[in-house]
C-alpha cells in the first residue's frame, strides 16, 4: 500500500484516474521506444545491406580501371576521380561566395532588411529541390553551350555546397566575443582586417566544420549531375567534357540487369556511403570534442 | 559652439586619419554586400530560368496543362496532373509515417533516454539525414520492394479488399513498387530533419515548466502532452512543413521505388509518378527545344513553386518559434 492511501481513503473513481494516467504514460513511452528502436533499425538495416552486398566487389580493380561494358572487368576508377574533381571544384566555387555571404550576415548585415532577406533565400536555396538545381544549370549552361560537361556539374553542386557553408560561418562567427572584436578594433585595425584576421580565424574550426558537411553533401548528390555532367564511361580528366561521377554511375549500374554491374553499384555505393559518414562522424565528434 | 559652426572639427575623434588613408574598408564592405546580393541572384535566376523555360508547355496546352493526366509523348500531349498528385500523395504519405517516428523519437531523445545512449542515438539519427538520397533508393528497391509485393500488398488485399471504401486503396497488380512504398521510404528520409527541430524546439523550453509539471504529479507523457507540446507548437509544425518540403522535392529515393506511371488513383500500391521522378526519368529522352523539355521545365516550376511557398511557410513557422522562445525563457 502506499502512503497516500494510508492518510486518505482513496475513492474507486480516483484511483481509476491514477491507473489510467500510469497505463497512458507506459502507452506512450513504450511508443516512444518503439519509434526510436525502428529508426535504429532502419539505419542498421541500411548500413548492413551496403556493407553486405558491397564488401564482396572490392577489388583493386575498382580503383585503377575506368568503367567498362558488363562483364569487361571494368572499375570505378573514373567515375571516382570525376566525383573528387567536381566536387573539389564545386567547392572551391561555393566556399568563397558561402563564406563572403556568411561573413556579410553576421558581421555586416546583421539586422538589417537585406540581412534578413539574403538569410531567408539562402535557407530556402538549402532545402531546394537539387533537381531542379540540374535544370537550371542546364538551362543556362549547357543548353546555349551545346554539351554536358564537368564544369557545369560542380556549377550545379556549388549552388547546392554554398547555402550549407552560409549558415555555419554565420552562426559560427555569431559565437566570437565581441570584445575580442573591441581588442581589434582599439588596435586601430580596420573592420576587414578584424573580420578576417581575428574573427574567422577564431571561428575557423566551425567554419571548417561547415566546409566538410557540404562536401559530405554535395558528394553523394545524384539528380544535380545527370543533366549536368551526365557521366562518361570512359577515362577523362577533361571537365569541359561529360564526366563521370560515383552517384551516377551507382545510378547507371543499378537499374541494370547485369550481375558484375549490378555487384559494381553495391560497392559504389558502399563507398560513397562510407566516406559521407565518415566525413560527418569526425565533424560531428570533432565539435563535441571541440565544446568540452 | 561658435568654432565648430565656421571651423569644421572631426567629429570622428577615434579616427584622426580618416580620410588620410585608404583600409580598405568600404572594398571588403561592398564584396560582401555583393555576394549576399549575388544569393538572391541565383535564387532569382532559378525561378526566371524555370519559369521562362515552361512557357511553350503553357502556351501549347493552356491552364489545361495542370488538370491534364496525359503524358504521351507519341501524341505529343502533355499534362502536369498525375505527377503532381504523384508528388502530393507521396509526401503525404511520407509525412503520416514519419511524423509519429520523429515525435517518439524527438520524445525519447528528450524525455525518456539515459544521457549516454540519447547522445549516441541522436548521432544515428543525424547520419541517418547524411545517407547519399541515391543509398535510400538502392535500400528501397531492393529491401524494401520484394516484401512490400510478397507480403504487405497481399495481406492487404486480403484484409481490406472486401471492405467497401478500403478496397480501392489496395487495389491493382502487387508489384511493390508504387505510393506507398514512395511514402516509406520519403518517411525515412524526411525523419531526421523533423525529429532534429523537435528536438532542438522541446530542448528550447525552460526547465523550469517541465519541473514544475513534474512536481505537480504530471507523468513523463502529461509533460510533454500538456506542456511541451502546447509551449512548442509553432517549431513543431514548422518542422513538419520542412520536411514536407524535402519529400516533394526529393528525387534519386523516389525514382527507384515509385514505378514510373503517370496515372491517378487511389490505390496505395499502384505504380505513380512524382514531378522530381518524371523529370529525372523523361528528361534523357528529351531534345533540346522540344515540347516535351517545355513540359518538363514547366512541372520543374510547378515543384519550384509548391516546395518553394512550403518551405517560406516552414521558416515563418519555425522563425515564429524561435522568437517565442526568445520571449518567454
Amino acid at each position: 500500500m502506499s502512503p497516500q492511501s494510508l492518510t486518505r481513503p482513496v475513492s474507486g473513481k480516483s484511483r481509476s484516474r491514477a491507473v489510467q494516467r500510469r497505463v497512458m504514460d507506459h502507452l506512450a513511452t513504450g511508443m516512444s521506444w518503439c519509434a526510436t528502436f525502428i529508426v535504429v533499425f532502419v539505419l542498421g538495416s541500411i548500413l548492413w545491406t551496403l556493407i553486405k552486398n558491397g564488401l564482396p566487389g572490392l577489388s583493386l580493380t575498382l580503383f585503377t580501371h575506368s568503367m567498362g561494358a558488363p562483364g569487361a572487368g571494368g572499375g570505378l576508377a573514373n567515375a571516382i576521380v570525376g566525383s573528387l574533381l567536381q566536387t573539389g571544384l564545386a567547392i572551391l566555387l561555393g566556399a568563397p561566395a558561402g563564406l563572403l555571404t556568411g561573413i556579410y550576415l553576421a558581421e555586416y548585415g546583421a539586422d538589417s532588411a537585406l540581412a534578413r532577406t539574403v538569410r531567408f533565400v539562402s535557407d530556402m536555396l538549402l532545402s531546394a529541390p537539387s533537381i531542379l538545381i540540374g535544370l537550371f544549370i542546364y538551362m543556362v549552361l549547357v543548353a546555349p553551350l551545346g554539351h554536358f560537361s564537368g564544369y557545369a556539374g560542380s556549377v550545379a553542386l556549388a549552388i547546392l555546397a554554398m547555402p550549407i557553408m552560409v549558415r555555419t560561418t554565420e552562426d559560427m562567427l555569431r559565437l566570437v566575443p565581441v570584445a575580442m572584436r573591441e581588442a581589434g578594433i582599439a588596435l586601430g585595425a580596420p573592420k576587414w582586417r578584424v573580420t578576417l584576421f581575428i574573427c574567422v580565424r577564431a571561428a575557423r574550426g566551425g567554419i571548417m566544420t561547415g566546409v566538410l558537411l557540404a562536401i559530405a553533401r554535395v558528394a553523394g548528390e545524384t539528380a544535380p549531375l545527370l543533366f549536368t555532367s551526365l557521366g562518361n564511361s570512359e577515362w577523362s580528366l577533361d571537365m569541359q567534357r561529360p564526366m563521370a561521377s560515383l552517384p551516377v554511375a551507382i545510378y547507371q549500374y543499378a537499374g541494370s540487369a547485369y550481375q558484375d554491374w549490378m555487384q559494381q553499384a553495391w560497392t559504389g555505393a558502399l563507398l560513397v556511403t562510407m566516406g559521407v559518414l565518415i566525413i560527418n562522424i569526425v565533424v560531428r565528434v570533432g565539435i563535441r570534442g571541440g565544446r568540452t | 559652439m561658435n568654432v565648430s559652426a565656421t571651423q569644421p572639427v572631426p567629429v570622428d575623434g577615434v579616427k584622426p586619419r580618416a580620410g588620410t588613408r585608404f583600409t580598405g574598408d568600404p572594398l571588403f564592405k561592398a564584396l560582401v554586400v555583393a555576394t549576399g546580393i549575388g544569393v538572391l541572384l541565383v535564387l532569382g535566376a532559378i525561378i526566371a530560368v524555370m519559369s521562362i523555360g515552361g512557357i511553350p508547355a503553357f502556351k501549347a496546352f493552356g491552364l489545361r496543362f495542370l488538370i491534364t493526366a496525359v503524358w504521351n509523348p507519341v501524341t505529343q500531349h502533355f499534362g502536369a496532373a498525375a505527377p503532381v498528385f504523384g508528388t502530393l500523395a507521396s509526401s503525404a504519405l511520407g509525412l503520416i509515417i514519419a511524423v509519429p517516428l520523429a515525435f517518439g523519437t524527438a520524445f525519447w531523445l528528450t524525455a525518456l533516454a539515459p544521457p549516454m545512449l540519447a547522445s549516441v542515438i541522436g548521432m544515428a539519427v543525424q547520419l541517418l539525414a547524411a545517407v547519399p538520397s541515391i543509398i535510400f533508393g538502392m535500400w528501397g528497391f531492393f529491401v524494401l520492394v520484394p516484401p512490400m509485393a510478397h507480403y504487405v500488398q497481399p495481406m492487404a488485399r486480403h484484409l481490406f479488399g472486401h471492405v467497401p471504401g478500403l478496397s480501392a486503396l489496395v487495389s491493382g497488380a502487387p508489384f511493390g513498387t508504387g505510393l506507398l512504398t514512395a511514402g516509406l521510404v520519403l518517411a525515412i528520409m524526411i525523419m531526421p530533419s523533423i525529429t532534429a527541430v523537435m528536438r532542438d524546439v522541446f530542448t528550447s523550453m525552460p526547465t523550469v515548466l517541465r519541473e514544475s509539471a513534474y512536481g505537480l504529479g504530471a507523468t513523463r507523457w502529461e509533460v510533454m502532452r500538456q506542456v511541451v507540446l502546447p509551449w512548442s507548437r509553432q517549431g513543431v509544425v514548422g518542422g513538419i512543413v520542412l520536411g514536407m518540403g524535402r519529400a516533394m522535392g526529393e528525387t534519386m529515393a523516389v525514382t527507384f521505388v515509385i514505378g514510373d506511371s503517370n496515372h491517378i488513383g487511389w490505390s496505395l500500391f499502384a505504380p505513380a509518378n512524382t514531378i522530381a521522378s518524371l523529370i529525372a526519368l523523361e528528361f534523357p529522352e528529351s531534345p533540346a527545344g522540344s515540347l516535351k523539355l517545355a513540359s518538363l521545365m514547366a512541372l520543374g516550376a510547378i515543384l519550384m513553386a509548391i516546395s518553394f511557398v512550403t518551405l517560406w511557410c516552414s521558416r515563418v513557422l519555425l522563425a515564429r518559434g524561435e522568437a517565442q522562445a526568445g520571449k518567454r525563457s
